[in-house]
């Protein structure tokens, strides 16, 4: 196939750490049949590229743009704009861009928060001045500009408009070549569907199921669980119950609890309040006393349990600015 | 100019067979209480997803109330400590997000019970009145100095352009 007549690919990266790039990769040979397919027009992370050649290409040019990564701040959503003009399809790509993944639990802070442990209170930090960053600054030589940080993490979605989700973090390699199989075949579900499969982590778990009654929930470090029985019953936080399998349920496999990664099934708003009604039918108690001893004990963190992957997703979104917060 | 009261909005899930009849029975006993929360009645207080909860206060309520039979007194069973264990869960993540113990209100409350009811609706009433207005949405809105300018700057851009793909789902 001659270049012109290839669709045009493109791979972008916001609030994200890569690995959804390395799990890309790691379709291993296949990647040269997606190189057979597509020519690719600007992807950072694995090819020299300006956005200024994005700029340059017709609106709708690039046939699919698996974005990853979620919306910091103002270049991100600027990319994000350009890239959605840009694609015909347009892709959250990975746990970030699909519910802003860990990036999105800084929205239990505040921006000015974030600042003060980047630019001031660890103790990696010299910064005597208090240097922060600053939209604009003056120099001889002309006007510096740096984009805006956000008080909130966006996900992709809350941005632009998006065609297709492909979950996880990363999603997994066998995921993304179906996902590439089915957009170059031109069998996609409907537009805003999730590409994945539509039942839960515990479809493919295959450990032993009874029924589950919990008396204290444990955190990994104080339990050895055995290899058979289901973590949750072994008292783990496994989140299997509220997540959208396709992992292959690798974690629980060995004996590691589900933690959510490839966000919630079909149908659900908010995974963190599917997560509470799967745990609160299982806590063995009806004593309110006894019920909140299993719940403080068991979940010091419930924010970074029940929404570890989606809090910029979830209905709240975030934790609540402080009075006067603006700045 | 007279300061007007803030006014809580609360929003109430009941369930029909008591604390629904409950409210039904302080109308009919004409016992006078707070009119801020607007009531909607389900078959049982287990049914209240911590979804709809959530969704309450991200849509701007002030405060919620779940109100079920007693325990032990559930038309199905034992649906209602399911409830009060969600309640537990949503109470302990609530708090993590910022939102204060009081906005969230758990009450038991038979079909006989009318004044008890009343009197719970007032107190929280208060409580929340205290507390003052939550107005989520409010905590979304993105004050980052120097983002009018940026952010009018690429809303031009895409105008020009002709922007085909519309606005961003909220």
């Amino acid at each position: 196939m001659s270049a012109a007549s290839k669709h045009k690919f493109a791979m972008y990266w916001a609030a994200a750490c890569g690995g959804c790039e390395i799990s890309t990769l790691a379709i291993d040979d296949k990647i040269l049949q997606v190189a057979e397919a597509f020519e690719i027009v600007f992807w950072p992370c694995v090819m020299d590229g300006k956005t200024s050649d994005v700029e340059a290409l017709a609106d709708g040019e690039i046939a699919v743009c698996l974005w990853n990564g979620g919306i910091r701040n103002s270049e991100h959503e600027h990319m994000a704009r350009l890239l959605r003009r840009k694609s015909q399809v347009l892709v959250a790509f990975g746990s970030c861009a699909h519910e802003g993944c860990i990036p999105g639990l800084a929205n239990l802070n505040t921006r000015e928060q974030i600042f003060d442990t980047a630019y001031r209170d660890t103790p990696s930090t010299e910064n005597p001045d208090g240097v922060r960053p600053q939209v604009e600054f003056q120099a001889p030589e002309g006007l510096l500009t740096l984009p805006v940080f956000y008080d909130t993490l966006k996900t992709l979605d809350q941005t632009v408009p998006v065609d297709y989700y492909l979950p996880g973090c990363p999603p997994e390699a066998e995921r993304i070549w179906d996902a590439l199989v089915a957009i170059l075949e031109g069998k996609l579900p409907a537009p805003g569907s999730v590409i994945g499969s539509d039942s839960t982590v515990c479809e493919e778990c295959g450990r032993k199921r009874n029924e589950k009654r919990i008396t204290a929930f444990k955190r990994n470090w104080q339990v050895l669980p055995d290899a058979e029985t289901c973590l949750l019953e072994q008292g783990l936080v496994c989140c299997g119950i509220a997540t959208r399998n396709g992992c292959g349920a690798r974690c629980p496999q060995v004996s590691s609890p589900c933690i959510g990664c490839y966000g919630p099934p079909n149908g659900v708003a908010d995974y963190g309040a599917r997560l509470m009604s799967g745990l609160a039918s299982v806590i063995e108690s009806s004593d309110p006393k006894e019920i909140e001893r299993i719940v403080s004990e068991g979940l010091p963190d419930p924010v970074g349990t029940l929404y570890r992957f989606s809090l910029a997703h979830s209905l709240m979104r975030r934790a609540a600015k402080p009075q006067g917060a603006r700045p | 100019m007279t300061e007007t009261r803030f006014e809580p909005r609360i929003v109430g899930f009941f369930c029909n067979w008591c604390s629904y009849r409950a409210a039904d029975l302080a109308g009919t006993a004409r016992i006078k209480y707070a009119p801020n929360v607007r009531v909607i009645r389900l078959m049982c207080s287990g049914r209240v997803d911590p979804t709809f909860v959530l969704k309450a206060f991200a849509c701007g309520a002030d405060g919620v109330m779940i109100a079920g039979c007693h325990p032990g007194e559930c038309h199905y069973l034992n649906q209602n400590h399911k409830t009060m264990r969600r309640h537990a869960l949503l109470r302990h993540t609530l708090r993590a997000l910022g939102v204060a113990d009081e906005r969230l209100r758990l009450q038991w409350a038979s079909a006989a019970e009318g004044a008890q009811l009343a009197q719970a609706v007032d107190e929280m009433v208060a409580a929340v009145r205290a507390a003052g207005p939550l107005q989520w949405p409010r905590h979304l809105r993105e004050d980052a100095p120097g983002l009018d300018g940026l952010q009018r700057a690429a809303q031009a851009r895409d105008r020009a352009a002709g922007a085909p793909h519309g606005e961003a789902r909220a």
